[in-house]
Parts: C-alpha cells; structure tokens; sequence
C-alpha cells in the first residue's frame, strides 16, 4: 500500500457529516470570531486553506493562531462567522464528526495502551473493520518509520519516536485536514530541524493532505508551508505564499516577524517606474525598489533583508548606500555586520567576507532593487 | 591513629541517632501492640492460662459468626461498590462538566469526612424512617394505613447509609487524578472519532485506576469496620462483625469469643490492605 493511500480514499469509516465528504478538503474560514467571556480574541477572520496546501499559521503568544485552530477543531465555538470543510460547513458538529485529526505539542499519546492501539485508536472509534484497521496500523506505522516499535508503550519511547507515533494515529483515520498545533516545539534543536524535513517528506508523499500548521518558529514555517498567515492582537496581519510573504512583506510586523528586515526610512521620489519599481531617496542617496501604487513623496520603509545586502557591487542596476560599520560578529559559516545608515541600523549577512575598514569606517552597502520592496510605516492590520 | 581519634566519636553519634527510634516505637508498642496482645492471649488462651485453639474453632464454625461474616462482606462490597459507581459519577462531572458552583459541591461532599458517621444515619431517620418526611408525605397523599417506604431497617438503609458517607473517600483521589489528565488526549481523541463515553472508557478511567483502587480499598476497609452506622440503624438481623464483638463483649460479657471476632477482624482488614498493597504495585499506583 502506497503511503498516498492514506489520504484521498473514500472516507469509508468516517461517521455522520463526515463520512459523505472525500478525504481532500480545502478549509473556508468565513468572518470568524471567537469570544471568551466577552472578550475577542480572533477577529472577524477570512481566510482560505487550499486542498492539498500546508498553510501554516504563525505570530506572537496571544496572537489568535491556536484559537483559530481549535475553532476549526471545534474545541471552541465561534462567536460568529462559519468554517467550512470541503462542502461541509463544520460550525455547530462536534468534533468527532469533523473527519479531522490533530497532533499536539505534547504528543497526547494514551499512556495505557501500546503503540499499535495509539494508532488504531481512532480507526476503532469510527467503527473500521478489523481487517482494515490492522492493514492502515501497520501503513501508518511504516509511514513514519515506526514499524519496529509497534508494541513498545509511549514511556519506552524518546520524544522524536513520540511525535512520529502522533503522526501515524493522526495519518491512520485518513484526515480530511491534519491539524499540527506547535508539534515540534517540545524537542530539542537537532531532533527539530530533523523532523521538519520529515513532515516536509511525508506532504511530499501525501500531496493531497491538506495540513493546518500552527507555530510561533519562522523557520518552520518557512521550511514547510506553501503559504502562511501572520497573525497578530488576534486578527489576520498578513497571508500569501511563502516566497512572496518573505520577499515582499505587506506590512512592518510581516517583515519584522518573518526572519530579520533591515527596515530604512526613505521618502518616494518618483513613482510609477518601469516593471513596478519606484524610486526612493534615503537621505541624499536615490535608491530603487519594488512597489506598486506609491505616491511621490510618501513616507515609506525600505525593507531589504540582511542577506540580501553585500559588501562589493553586483551588476549595473545595483543600489549602493554608504554606512558606518558598527559591529562585526563573527559565527563560524556565517559573520553578521552591523552598520549604521543615516542613524538606521543596517545589519549584513555574509558568508565571504572582504577585508573591513576599523569599526567607525565608512562601508559601502549593496543590494539588487529587486531584493528591495516598500512598505508603509504604520501599516498595521 | 588519628583515625581512631576521629572515628570513636562518629560511631557514638550513630549509636545515639539509633536512640530516636525508642520513644516512638516505645508509644507505639504502649498505645497498639499491647493492647493487640491482651487481645490475642484472650483470644487463645483457656481459663488455666494455656494457649488452646479449641475455644477459636469452635467459634468459628458457629453459625452466629458465619452469618456476621456473610453479613460484613455483603454489606462492604455491595456499599464499597456503590461508593466506586457514585463517586466516578460524580468525579466525572465535577472534572469535566464544570458548572457553576461545581467547586463548592465538590467541597460540600468532602464536609462529610468530617462529619460522625451517626449524623447521616440520623438524617436519614428523619427521611426515610417510619414516620420520616418520605413516609409522612407518601401516607399522607396517597392515603395509607402504613409507612411504604421501609428499607432503611434493612441491609440496604446500612449500605445507602455507608455510600452516602464513604463516598467522598473515592470522590477525593478521583478528582486528583482526573486534574492529572492531559486535556489534549481528550480533544485528540474526540477528533479522531471518539464519542464522550468512548473517551471516559478509554482514555479517563485507564488513568484513574490506581485512585479507584485505592479510594475503593479505603472504602471497603471502612466499611468491614463500620460500627456506628449499623449499631444506629439497629436493622433487624443484620449482624456484622463489630456488632458482635460489641454484643459478645458488652451484652454478654463473653469476652473470650468477643476477642476472637476481633482478631478474625484485624486479619481481615490486614488481608484488604495487603491486597489493595499488591494491586497497586501491579497496577503502578
């Protein structure tokens, strides 16, 4: 059995609502609030999850993020608004009619039962026939490199063989939508990185899971989603691909949140270039960056990130900004340069690195206007 | 040499920490084992002062301490099972229903620990007595000549007695344990299909095993123990073991057969707790 026969399959031994939907599901989360004792805490959210797309929702404690997942869990009932699964709005089913399933940050692994029953449990609950539950045990096992431990008990395993075991339980009832709460956050760095790459592997083989994938770590977000939404104070801040998210932020806290930004004050000089790109002046130097819609004159950050920035000129096109170096921090593959740009700080990535000038020298900056985008000062949600 | 030196003074300190031990165990021995052995030469000793199991057997086989025992294990097991069904009940509500108010219910029913046994025995004389609230209201509207309701005289007025006051000794651990379940493994387990019973079968109780034996072995200790609740309800011919050594030894001044029940007593109550013990080891309590 292919590890693609997990997902996608008739929803067989799905119950009520759930059992007339197919496994591929996209999720709609239209004007959805959540309120507890009067206080909102997720604001009107809309919000689009593609069948098949890992969305991974990211932002600070008390942004709004996991109650946005349990809302879909429906471990919390929204306030107002609806959350549709597929053709199925889920807002008033309970959740075990959802056709869900979710691994959490502590793993939740049932204490008295081997893994083998971790795993079987949920297909013994929506009433599979034995034959079958024996069959996706073992697929599910196999999946997630468990196999050989199928009759240990949760304490007898490490933390990694844990979450690998959340995993195939959450796989083995074929998920219309597999719901990740912070499900790394409890391992180590090296174990971290090392599962990343797994739950990368294991979308690759099951592209048609739609994965709802909530976490405060950038990189993970990075690593694993095809698109992300940033949120803050309880609202939708930012949302759009990955590649597009980074490269270009809509807004501050995007840029600010989504890995390091250098953010410099630049007022539009000339707008409506060729190919989206205006003109912006940083003090006395001109510089160009991508952007669409500004108007000469505004006020506007000029967000470049640090390894974008290098220290000798990379082709005609290239804006160049003189600074003072301030700091040089030397980290093995990589040295981080801190320099100061009319009174902005302006920190470099660099893996190669030239002779310097003495800290308080001036060092010319460079960097490509397509690596360069415009963002607006206050933009907030 | 030094060592010498050094090393007298440290063994007299030791010797003299081994000291510490004699006052209590001297207490101890004073206030339990004493008594426990006055009891047990009474027990097992003729009128010459020679140690004899005749008198032991003979009582043993009698049908009065046949039927007290009969009596003792049906009424600990059926009121010991009860406590178990209505503290789970109970625990499961107040953990994971939370009303308003649930915490002080949960601190109202623990109030009956402090309670003596006989208070409730009373209330319940005063509701479901002969000419109780119950009966009074039932003979009044229905027009009867006779109070309906006569089960508290009987082995079940002692059990309902003994459930409505050992239960709070099931409800405590059970709650204890019940805050220890990981939340998580209950939303996890409700999205991967389980209805709420399946969860309570097989992800809450599985976790509170070790507090259900353990409140249910108190519970049952206490119960084959129970005095004051069975003596007040004075149940026409319900016999228990302390009932008898109390009749043995204070009606008819038998005092020799009234210690031998005590003894069957003690080894009884030592039994369960060598059993609830052993359960626990096995279980990981």
């Amino acid at each position: 059995m292919s590890a693609s026969a997990l997902v996608g399959a008739p929803a067989t031994v799905l119950s009520g609502a759930a059992a007339a939907q197919p496994a591929r599901s996209n999720v709609h989360f239209d004007k959805v609030t959540v309120a507890y004792r009067g206080l909102t805490v997720l604001k009107p959210l809309t919000l689009e999850v593609a069948a098949g797309e890992i969305l991974a929702l990211i932002g600070p404690s008390g942004s709004g993020k996991t109650t946005a997942l349990r809302a879909v869990a429906g471990f919390v009932r929204p306030a107002s608004g609806r959350i549709v699964i597929g053709a199925t709005d889920v807002t008033d089913l309970p959740p075990y009619e959802r056709g869900l399933a979710m691994v959490v940050q502590n793993y939740a692994l049932f204490p008295h039962m081997r893994v083998e029953e971790n795993v079987a449990f949920g297909l013994n609950a929506r009433g599979a026939p034995k034959a079958m539950i024996g069959e996706r045990v073992a697929d599910s096992l196999r999946i997630v490199g468990m196999a050989q431990y199928a009759k240990r008990y949760p304490r007898e395993l490490s933390g990694g063989q844990q979450q690998r075991v959340a995993i195939a339980r959450a796989l083995a009832v074929r998920p219309r939508v597999l719901l990740l709460d912070e499900p790394l956050s409890a391992l180590d760095a090296q174990i971290r990185r090392s599962m990343v790459e797994e739950i990368a592997n294991l979308h690759r083989d099951l592209p048609e899971l739609t994965i709802l994938y909530v976490t405060h770590d950038q990189s993970e977000a990075l690593t694993l989603a095809d698109k992300i939404a940033i949120m803050r104070d309880g609202a939708l801040s930012a949302h759009g691909p990955t590649g597009d998210l980074y490269r270009r932020p809509p807004n501050r806290f995007a840029a600010e949140f989504l890995g390091r930004a250098n953010l410099l004050p630049v007022v539009v000089e000339e707008a409506g270039a060729a190919g989206g790109f205006v003109k912006a002046r940083a003090g006395a130097t001109s510089l160009v960056a991508a952007a669409t819609g500004e108007q000469a004159g505004a006020k506007r950050l000029l967000c470049v990130r640090p390894q974008n920035v290098t220290l000798a000129r990379q082709g005609e096109r290239c804006n160049a900004i003189s600074s003072i170096l301030k700091e040089v921090h030397w980290q093995g593959e990589l040295t981080h340069l801190v320099a100061d740009v009319e009174n902005t700080p302006m920190r470099v990535v660099t893996t190669r690195l030239p002779p310097l000038p003495e800290r308080g020298g001036r060092l010319d900056l460079f960097f490509a206007p397509d690596d360069a985008s415009l963002i607006a000062e206050d933009a907030l949600v | 040499m030094s060592d010498a030196i050094v090393a007298a003074p440290r063994r007299a300190r030791q010797n003299l920490g081994g000291l510490w031990i004699a006052p209590p165990a001297l207490i101890l021995a004073l206030l339990f084992f004493y008594p426990l052995a006055l009891i047990a030469r009474e027990a097992f000793t003729d009128e010459a002062g020679a140690w004899t199991m005749a008198q032991a057997l003979q009582v043993l086989q009698s049908r009065f301490f046949l039927n007290a025992l009969l009596n003792t294990a049906e009424i600990a097991i059926a009121a010991t099972m009860g406590c178990v069904i209505l503290g789970v009940a109970l625990a499961l509500i107040l953990a994971f229903t939370p009303f308003p108010g649930s915490n002080f219910i949960a601190r109202l029913i623990d109030t009956f620990i402090a309670l003596p046994t006989f208070l409730v025995t009373l209330a319940f004389t005063f509701l479901y007595g002969s000419a109780g609230i119950l009966n009074g209201a039932l003979m009044q509207g229905l027009h009867l000549a006779l109070p309906p309701v006569d089960f508290l005289y009987s082995a079940w007025g002692v059990i309902l007695a003994e459930v409505t006051v050992y239960t709070p000794f099931i409800l405590r651990p059970l709650l204890a344990s019940f805050s220890l379940v990981d939340r998580s493994q209950i939303e996890v387990a409700s999205l991967l299909g389980a209805r709420p019973w399946r969860i309570v079968r097989q992800v809450i109780l599985p976790a509170a095993v070790p507090a259900v034996i353990a409140g249910g072995s108190l519970c049952l200790l206490l119960t084959v123990n129970e005095f004051g609740i069975v003596l007040f309800i004075g149940a026409k011919g319900v016999i228990t073991l302390p009932l008898l050594v109390y009749d043995k030894a204070i009606q008819e001044s038998d005092y020799q057969t009234a210690c031998i029940i005590a003894i069957v007593n003690v080894a009884l109550s030592l039994g369960l707790f060598g059993l609830y013990r052993f359960a626990a080891r096995r279980l990981g309590g």
